[in-house]
């Protein structure tokens, strides 16, 4: 099950052959949940984190509640972004059914990509139910992704408390509205929902006033404690238009994070989120506590050198000694 | 109201068979024999590549050529398959709906070359385009083109066809996808309500024209065995009709908002096991549109017999040719006024359906009418979930069918032990002849004349003329089918319309079912991750029914589904495979092209080094193909005999732990 003898991840272009079938083993390790597969696993992170520079490849989410056109956005920028030249891996996280555990996937997205083209990766997941809106294979897929794309997309449906996780994983988010989306802009106001980077106000060729709905988004909008703030972008996938400004933010925010060291200060950020999730998946609440909880978890693991599998092996060691 | 039983004798319905299959020259040899035999109207099936605007040639048309229909790739095609025809005299319905404009511009070019007064032909088009999203998949552009090519073609008739009906809205194909009889009736009236403010909106036809194109609208209706239901159904259909007519469009001549229609009987209703049972089926499906004189069916074609099995034969046909005459001919069907009429039962549930029927047309109306409602998938929805209620009901045994789920004890039957099978095979040499006659077609062709003619329908198109004009003078420089799709193609872009299996269903609950999700989640435990199936439908077929409802039970029995919809390459199916990381493949082919597809499929997975993952095969395959399929390293096949749905995912999972070095659960559901 190791994917032994194959190419060097760290390498690979994901858009060969070659590529693509080391991506879809190396995904397919990683979501397989028997002992030695985990510790295989492990040492793929590992050697992902090792080769792979912290700052490669630009990790976009695309969140928004079911009919705001997201899909036939996402399908857009896909067009825009693979005659740039630029290869693309993609996560599209959709529900898992409450009963049995079963999901239907893989609707949404192929309805608009392009279902030959080798520059395009995309691998459908069930959310497995867990809280927060994405399984606990999303980061160490996304690791996979990183080292192989130019770009990793991580679609997922709905706003508000499910889409905690993808804000944290994602280097840039971006929100999916449309034109008198009241509610939306209720929810950013109120708070709930933590500020995206970037908003697109979708369907403008419906005919309504989004010119109004972009001015009443961006009046919320303050800038967050970075000193980012989030950048409004109307759009149409209809009419193909605003895509390429869209593009251009998602860049710009990419930029930003580049320039001051941000991009792999985030992305260390969400290794530390990943090992506290796991954490918590297999030991629980009760064993973060038992830790010190998990602010001085996050100092601690901040200052304490080595790998996500390394870290994740300590304090579950330590955990597992401490329980005994 | 009058009571009168001495009332003048009706005229028959227009009978015809649904028939074409191999190549113009052979179609044209049946059609000539049912004629001789007392059918009074043609109905001509295309084959896929046909309908989907491809010619014989483009690698999406492997397999497909003349499977489910005629091929036409150009005039000359035409012109043989009504050779010694009289056109002008023949009443002929095709089922063409995305190069619905094509094909009648071929059949008008073909009869001007006769010289004949084009506008004395008689016949229909399907050209019902919002079906297709639904059901029957043979859509290639967008709602908004589409639509604007349908009424290019209504606006065309009515001036230059008046006899002609341009359209024939179709609920049979709901019906095939689930539909329940309100659903049917709203969702086709809606498509209705849609074509018609759309000409108006955009002026294709102009007011004074409109009672006229009222007038001309016609329907496409299936029947079901449920025939005093169906009987209502079609009372209610009218009744709705005439006074959409008059309340909303303002037309009130009773001759032209008549409610028109024609029926094929429910073809997918018909069963594989105990096949000569489908023979009274059919009549019962019959009668359910010709008993009620105020709402009989004006055109009736009959599936025959053995359709589940394969391609029926010259004398299959011909027996549903003799059921039609025996009923118009030899019974007193014909000699009385309504017999219905006056009737309390039948008023009562005819008033049912049309309550419901507004409530649900209001619905749609709320979401911007049909086209909102099928882009948004509410249509679809609301119809593969009333399909898995029908499957659930007969798997519970609340619907009865008798040999499926009842009655199964059965001797067996000598309709099917002659030397075919019971069934005709379409000669696999079929294909490549038609590619070389294209070949030969288009070296005789003037190279100017036809880019000339397309660069025109390309100028149309984009500049939102008719493009029936230009579709006429390409039919006339010798423009293939696939060109002209193709320069349609380029300038209103392809489609790919929802699948309609998102939402949350759940499958009736049974010990099978619950079993079944413990064996398939402990199998997932033991392979290290849930397990995932991917369903394909590959190839030009657009019947993507069965394959939606694997895929919901599939879901429900706890497996993760990657299901894409219709009209996938066979490349696009083993990629898919290799990204999504599944375990098992399965294809769903109806349209006969199995043995091309399949085969197809597993060079494309052994060339990304996915030889060894499993593949099942589902649709209507007969025994002999089953067996060579599965020679061919496919490890099950399962065809309308397995209706039972649990058992196939118990079948799948097996496949699944043996391919993976597990013991198989042996499941019976």
């Amino acid at each position: 099950m190791t994917p032994r003898g194959t190419p060097d991840l760290t390498t690979l272009d994901g858009a060969t052959a070659a590529g693509r079938a080391a991506v879809a083993s190396a995904l397919n390790l990683l979501d397989d949940r028997r002992a030695d597969a985990r510790a295989a696993a492990g040492a793929l992170l590992d050697e992902l984190a090792a080769g792979v520079p912290a700052d490669k490849a630009h990790i976009i989410g695309i969140t928004g509640p079911p009919g705001v056109g997201k899909s036939s956005l996402t399908g857009a920028l896909i067009r825009h972004w693979r005659e740039q030249g630029r290869t693309l891996g993609i996560l599209a996280v959709d529900p898992s059914s409450p009963i049995g555990g079963g999901a239907l996937l893989g609707d949404r997205l192929r309805m608009i990509a392009a279902a030959e083209d080798d520059g395009v990766f995309i691998r459908s997941l069930a959310d497995r139910r867990a809280a927060g809106g994405l399984s606990d294979e999303v980061w160490p897929m996304c690791q996979v992704l990183i080292a192989a794309f130019d770009l990793v997309l991580v679609e997922t449906v709905g706003v508000g408390q499910r889409d905690v996780d993808v804000a944290h994983l994602a280097d840039t988010t971006c929100l999916v509205a449309q034109p008198f989306a009241g509610d939306m802009v209720q929810v950013l106001k109120a708070g709930i929902l933590e500020v995206p980077q970037v908003i697109a106000v979708n369907k403008t060729d419906l005919g309504q006033d989004w010119q109004g709905t972009v001015a009443e988004i961006a009046s919320v909008c303050a800038a967050d404690d970075e000193g980012w703030t989030a950048r409004v972008v109307p759009t149409s996938a209809r009419n193909v238009s605003g895509i390429a400004d869209l593009a251009a933010a998602f860049d710009a925010h990419h930029a930003w994070l580049v320039r001051d060291g941000r991009l792999a200060a985030r992305r260390l950020q969400a290794s530390t989120d990943w090992v506290l999730r796991t954490l918590r998946r297999d030991f629980g609440e009760r064993g973060i506590e038992t830790l010190g909880g998990e602010a001085a978890l996050r100092a601690r693991l901040a200052t304490t050198p080595g790998s996500v599998s390394a870290q994740s092996a300590a304090l579950s060691a330590e955990l597992a000694s401490t329980t005994r | 109201m009058t009571t009168s039983t001495a009332t003048e004798r009706d005229r028959p319905w227009i009978m015809r068979t649904y028939s074409g299959h191999s190549s113009a020259a052979a179609s044209n040899a049946l059609y000539r024999a049912n004629l001789a035999k007392g059918q009074t109207g043609l109905s001509v099936a295309f084959d896929l590549p046909t309908q989907t605007g491809y010619d014989a040639d483009h690698p999406l048309a492997r397999g497909e050529v003349g499977k489910v229909g005629v091929p036409i790739s150009s005039i000359a095609d035409m012109e043989t398959l009504f050779d010694g025809i009289p056109l002008e005299r023949m009443n002929t319905s095709m089922t063409i709906n995305a190069t619905a404009p094509w094909l009648l511009a071929l059949y008008v070019a073909a009869a001007e070359r006769r010289g004949i007064d084009v506008s004395a032909l008689q016949g229909t088009v399907q050209n019902d385009i919002v079906k297709e999203y639904l059901s029957r998949g043979t859509y290639i552009f967008p709602p908004e083109p589409s639509l604007r090519l349908t009424n290019d073609l209504i606006a065309y008739t009515i001036r230059a066809i008046p006899k002609w009906n341009p359209i024939n809205i179709c609920s049979y194909h709901l019906q095939e996808a689930g539909a329940t009889p309100v659903q049917e009736i709203a969702f086709a009236l809606a498509t209705a309500v849609a074509v018609l403010d759309r000409a108006l909106a955009e002026g294709t036809v102009s007011r004074s024209e409109l009672p006229t194109m009222v007038g001309r609208m016609s329907f496409f209706v299936n029947a079901g065995i449920r025939f005093i239901e169906e009987c209502c159904k079609m009372r209610a259909f009218a009744r709705i009709w005439e006074d959409l007519c008059r309340e909303r469009y303002g037309v009130t001549d009773p001759r032209l908002i008549r409610f028109r229609y024609g029926v094929q009987v429910n073809s997918l209703g018909l069963t594989e096991t105990q096949a000569e049972n489908n023979v009274q089926r059919i009549v019962l499906e019959m009668l359910g549109v010709v008993l009620s004189r105020s709402a009989r069916a004006r055109a009736v074609q009959l599936p025959a017999w053995n359709e589940a099995l394969g391609l029926p034969r010259p004398w299959d046909q011909q027996w549903s040719l003799r059921i039609q005459q025996v009923m118009a001919h030899e019974t007193d069907l014909l000699e009385y006024g309504d017999i219905l009429d006056g009737s309390p039962v039948i008023e009562a549930k005819v008033q049912a359906l049309v309550d419901g029927t507004e409530a649900e047309m209001a619905r749609i109306a709320d979401q911007g009418g049909i086209v909102g409602a099928v882009e948004s998938g509410y249509v679809k929805r609301a119809l593969v979930k009333s399909h898995a209620e029908r499957m659930a009901a007969i798997e519970s045994g609340d619907i009865r069918i008798v040999g499926i789920n009842c009655f199964t004890e059965a001797t067996p039957s000598p309709l099917t032990e002659g030397v075919d099978g019971g069934f005709m095979k379409v000669d696999p040499r079929a294909e490549a002849e038609q590619i070389a006659r294209l070949n030969a077609f288009r070296a005789s062709r003037n190279p100017s004349e036809v880019a000339g003619a397309r660069a025109a329908l390309r100028d149309a198109a984009k500049d939102g003329r008719s493009v029936m004009q230009a579709s006429l003078a390409c039919a006339h420089a010798g423009v293939t089918t696939g060109e002209w799709a193709e320069t349609l193609r380029s300038v209103f872009g392809e489609y790919r319309a929802p699948t309609g299996v998102d939402q949350i269903l759940v499958s009736p609950r049974s010990d099978a079912l619950v079993r079944l999700r413990e064996q398939i989640r402990a199998t997932g435990d033991a392979i290290g991750r849930p397990l995932r199936v991917l369903i394909g439908k590959p190839g030009l077929d657009g019947h993507s029914n069965g394959a939606e409802q694997i895929a919901v039970r599939a879901r429900d029995v706890g497996y993760e589904v990657i299901y894409e919809g219709i009209r996938l390459t066979p490349r696009a199916i083993a990629q898919t495979a290799l990204e999504e990381g599944v375990h098992l493949i399965g294809l769903s082919v109806l349209s006969g092209s199995h043995l091309e597809l399949v085969k197809e499929v597993k060079l494309e997975l052994d060339a990304l080094g996915l030889e060894r993952l499993p593949i099942v095969v589902g649709g209507i395959i007969p025994d002999d193909d089953a067996t060579v399929i599965q020679s061919q390293g496919i490890a099950a096949v399962y065809t309308p005999k397995d209706a039972d749905l649990n058992r196939i995912m118990a079948g799948m999972l097996d496949v699944v732990r043996t391919a993976n070095g597990l013991a198989p659960c042996a499941a019976a559901a």
